[in-house]
């Protein structure tokens, strides 16, 4: 009987950064053909040990094997060299290049004199792409691509060396359900050929589709490894979070209060045309449809960052003109963006600065801003949010996700909003962070806050709302309770059919 | 584990590099030439590198905005020659504001091409400083400007006077680094220009009025080269056309070797105030080992390229990058 080895194995890995133990003893093992999901909340150590891995961080302690060699990495490129190949999240190719050129970009097939050997270039190229079944050549201007089109160059790319190994980490965080079909035919092609798997996302579903085993991190010590087909979602977020997840329905039980938004036939060009809703105190209004159906484009224009071409909007009855966010924050309307990194967070200030930056004017003593009652509200809002950071002075941008987004909702709180919208309040943030932001949402809600939530995850606006509005090509299709919606009839609208007929 | 130690010292190295090689260079001056630690050219030193500074204060804000000003140089030149020349025309008492009331508006233009039109501060600033020589020299005529009673002016009380013994260039200098210290570091204004610099969206979704912080950055930079004009022209009554060419780039320099991020967002009016101390002691001392002195134009650029290699190692906590 011969033994069959791991074709990666991490053994004991530890890492310490200042004041932080990132990965306390990890281990990891991936055998050829396996798909072996990595899971964790955000901070729970993923990235770090993917770091490791690809030698950007070298380990305090703990060794690497390829094929049971030990091995030392010192860069992702020697890493690449040595058969283990990334594919990452946020892709890195140049648009203005063709796929091919892409695909070896700094390792171009040449003839004599430096020139460029463009047949063979073009050729290997087209072999790599058939492999991978896609319905583009080498010549095409990876610009012109998809995204989920771009995603296979990137993939193309990890082929042109034999890997033993690839890394996919949150593969399909902008595919769409057809692409990410594509893809894991992708994987699955990769796994006969024996290639070993480390798939790192946050979707269940995607987990148990397509995983041989799952080990879990959380706060960058080892959990366990469970394998797939003997496990389920409960037991994976347990070990993930401690704790299980709660997406039930979720309606108010508390009184509502007077109408604090309505919005009569606003209209804002091509985006959203005759959109009418109110909106009362203590209510969480969901806003669902399909990107492109205008909803973000509504919490942009209530937010002065657009100007509408027609319609009324009304804050506590009175008829508003909003052209800035300044007279939006001024009337008492605060919005926590859908880009967390680029349009909520100055990512190299301190939490505190963060936090205060909208009301920074009017913290002040003398001429000077108050540094005590900024770190008063600093410190209501971490308790109040239960935002884990060392203290105010940390640099937000090396926060995990979730309490990043818990600065900035923080952040629009402590403004006391009449209205607070949260567009897509859980992108990009782990299960457990998760479950925390939605008892918020609903907890604000509770204590009389009106609050729109706009999102693109079903489970989320069916879990949050008390009311739902579906969205279709820039018009309100139908309005949903939260007692008459379902996942069937809230499809249905934002697909643009209207009660069965097709609009 | 040798590796590590290594590591360790590279990040050391990187973090407080600057102020390491700073110091070796110090020791090595004052061990070569007993006069470069004598009082009274420590205060030589600071007194030069006063105007340089005042400029740099400015830039401190425009650069932590996120943009640059290359203009400063040449506007320094204008201010000089204009307040020199009013001096004679209209008296040092109206000379003055008037000359702040003309480089005040030169800042606001700079200010509204790059805040209110979003034009590009490189393009912007570098052809306001070819822009401004031309003004320049149209005002003059091309020919030097000098006071004609040059010992009978209070003016001179500027760049040549001394209170308490210390020359007056040094305390200006100092007291305005205090309070645009103070500025930058505690009032509303010096928030929103970190967060303008450091992420221009998001200050805009904080309902920070972009357009109106970047102005006043470069409102508050052309104030500084006003000063800086008024100090130049005081200490020497009198001026060629182009006494600030040049400047702009060692004013620059000054606040990278402080620290301050050419991206925005990072840098303090204390390390500004180090960068300017640094170059001042750096080209002192060159001078003094008896180089000539454009040996120092090599010699800044040589630090400036030291100081962003030690940056960007700072930022991956390496030296070097062993792949390209």
């Amino acid at each position: 009987m011969t033994e069959i080895t791991p074709v990666l194995r991490l053994d004991g890995i530890v890492k310490t950064f200042p004041g932080v133990r990132a990965l306390d003893g990890v281990s990891l093992s991936v055998m050829p053909g396996e798909v072996h999901a990595l899971m964790g909340e955000n901070g729970a150590g993923k990235s770090t040990l993917m770091k490791v891995l690809g030698g950007i961080h070298a380990p305090d302690a703990g060794r690497i094997f390829i094929a049971e060699e030990p091995v030392i990495m010192t860069s992702p490129q020697q890493a690449k060299a040595k058969g283990v190949v990334f594919i990452h999240q946020e892709l890195s190719l140049a648009d203005e290049l063709s796929v091919a050129e892409n695909i070896f970009l700094g390792e171009l097939p040449l003839k004599s004199f430096g020139r460029v050997d463009w047949k063979t270039l073009y050729d290997t190229t087209d072999a790599i792409l058939e492999t991978l079944n896609v319905g583009f050549d080498a010549r095409t201007r990876v610009g012109d691509l998809s995204i989920a089109n771009q995603q296979m160059v990137e993939i193309g790319r990890a082929l042109t060396v034999n890997p033993r190994a690839v890394i996919f980490d949150e593969p399909t965080a902008s595919l769409t359900d057809a692409e990410k079909v594509v893809l894991f035919k992708v994987i699955a092609d990769l796994q006969a050929r024996g290639v070993g798997i480390i798939y790192i996302s946050h979707r269940m579903e995607e987990i148990f589709k397509i995983t041989d085993r799952i080990t879990v991190l959380r706060d960058g010590q080892y959990r366990g490894t469970l394998i797939t087909a003997e496990t389920d979602e409960d037991e994976v977020t347990q070990l993930m979070i401690g704790r299980s997840l709660d997406l039930s329905r979720n309606a108010s039980h508390h009184q509502m209060g007077d109408v604090a938004l309505e919005v009569r036939d606003l209209t804002c060009g091509t985006l959203f045309q005759d959109v009418s809703f109110s909106l009362r105190k203590g209510e969480v209004l969901g806003f669902y449809g399909l990107v492109g159906a205008g909803r973000t484009e509504i919490a942009e224009t209530l937010f002065g960052l657009r100007t509408p071409s027609a319609g009324q909007i009304l804050l506590e009855g009175q008829a508003v003109r909003i052209t800035s966010p300044i007279e939006a924050i001024r009337h008492g309307i605060s919005l926590v963006p859908e880009d967390r990194k680029n349009q909520g967070l100055v990512l190299g200030m301190n939490c505190r600065d963060n936090m205060t930056l909208p009301q920074v004017d009017g913290l002040r003593a003398g001429p000077f801003v108050s540094s005590g009652a900024e770190v008063e509200i600093f410190d209501h809002y971490k308790e109040k949010l239960d935002i884990r950071t060392p203290g105010w002075r940390q640099i937000v941008g090396n926060l995990s996700g979730g309490n990043q987004q818990k600065i900035v909702i923080g952040k629009w709180l402590s403004m006391r909003p009449k209205v607070l919208i949260v567009d897509e309040p859980t992108r990009g943030i782990d299960v457990g962070s998760k479950s925390e932001i939605h008892n918020l949402i609903r907890d604000l809600a509770a204590q009389g806050y009106a609050v729109i939530v706009i999102s693109s995850e079903m489970p989320e606006v069916l879990h949050v709302s008390d009311r739902i509005i579906a969205m279709f090509a820039g018009r309100v299709m139908r309005e949903f309770t939260s007692e008459e919606v379902t996942e069937d009839n809230l499809i249905q609208a934002i697909s643009g059919i209207k009660e069965g007929r097709v609009a | 584990m040798a590796d590590m130690t290594k590591q360790g010292i590279g990040r050391l190295l990187a973090k407080q590099g600057i102020l390491i090689a700073f110091a070796i260079f110090m020791i090595g001056f004052a061990l070569a030439n007993q006069r470069f630690i004598a009082i009274d050219n420590i205060s030589g030193v600071i007194r030069s590198s006063a105007i340089l500074g005042v400029m740099a204060l400015g830039v401190t804000f425009v650069v932590i905005g996120g943009n640059f000003d290359l203009s400063v140089g040449s506007m320094m030149s204008l201010s000089t020659i204009v307040v020199l020349d009013l001096h004679d025309k209209i008296g040092p008492a109206l000379a003055i504001p008037a000359m702040f009331a003309l480089t005040l508006a030169l800042g606001a233009f700079i200010g509204f091409l790059v805040g209110y039109m979003k034009l590009n501060s490189l393009i912007v600033t570098l052809g306001m400083l070819s822009a401004i020589h031309g003004l320049t020299l149209t005002w003059s005529g091309g020919k030097n400007m000098d006071i004609a009673d040059k010992a009978g002016t209070w003016f001179a009380v500027f760049g040549q006077g001394r209170v308490l013994g210390v020359p007056v260039p040094i305390l200006i200098f100092a007291g305005l680094a205090i309070i645009l210290g103070i500025v930058l570091s505690r009032t509303a204004f010096g928030r929103k220009v970190y967060a303008v610099g450091g992420n221009g969206q998001a200050a805009t979704f904080s309902g920070i009025p972009r357009a109106r912080i970047v102005f006043l950055t470069y409102v508050l930079s052309s104030f500084c080269v006003a000063v800086a004009g008024l100090l130049q022209a005081s200490r020497s009554l009198g001026s060629q056309n182009t006494v600030g060419q040049g400047m702009e780039l060692q004013v620059l320099a000054a606040v990278i070797l402080g620290g301050a991020s050419l991206m925005g967002g990072s840098g303090t009016i204390f390390k500004t105030v180090i960068g300017v101390l640094i170059l001042g002691f750096i080209q002192n001392g060159l001078l003094l080992m008896g180089l000539a002195f454009y040996v120092q134009y090599v010699v800044t650029w040589g630090i400036i390229i030291l100081a962003v290699w030690l940056d960007v190692a700072a930022k991956r906590g390496r030296l070097w990058s062993p792949t390209a």
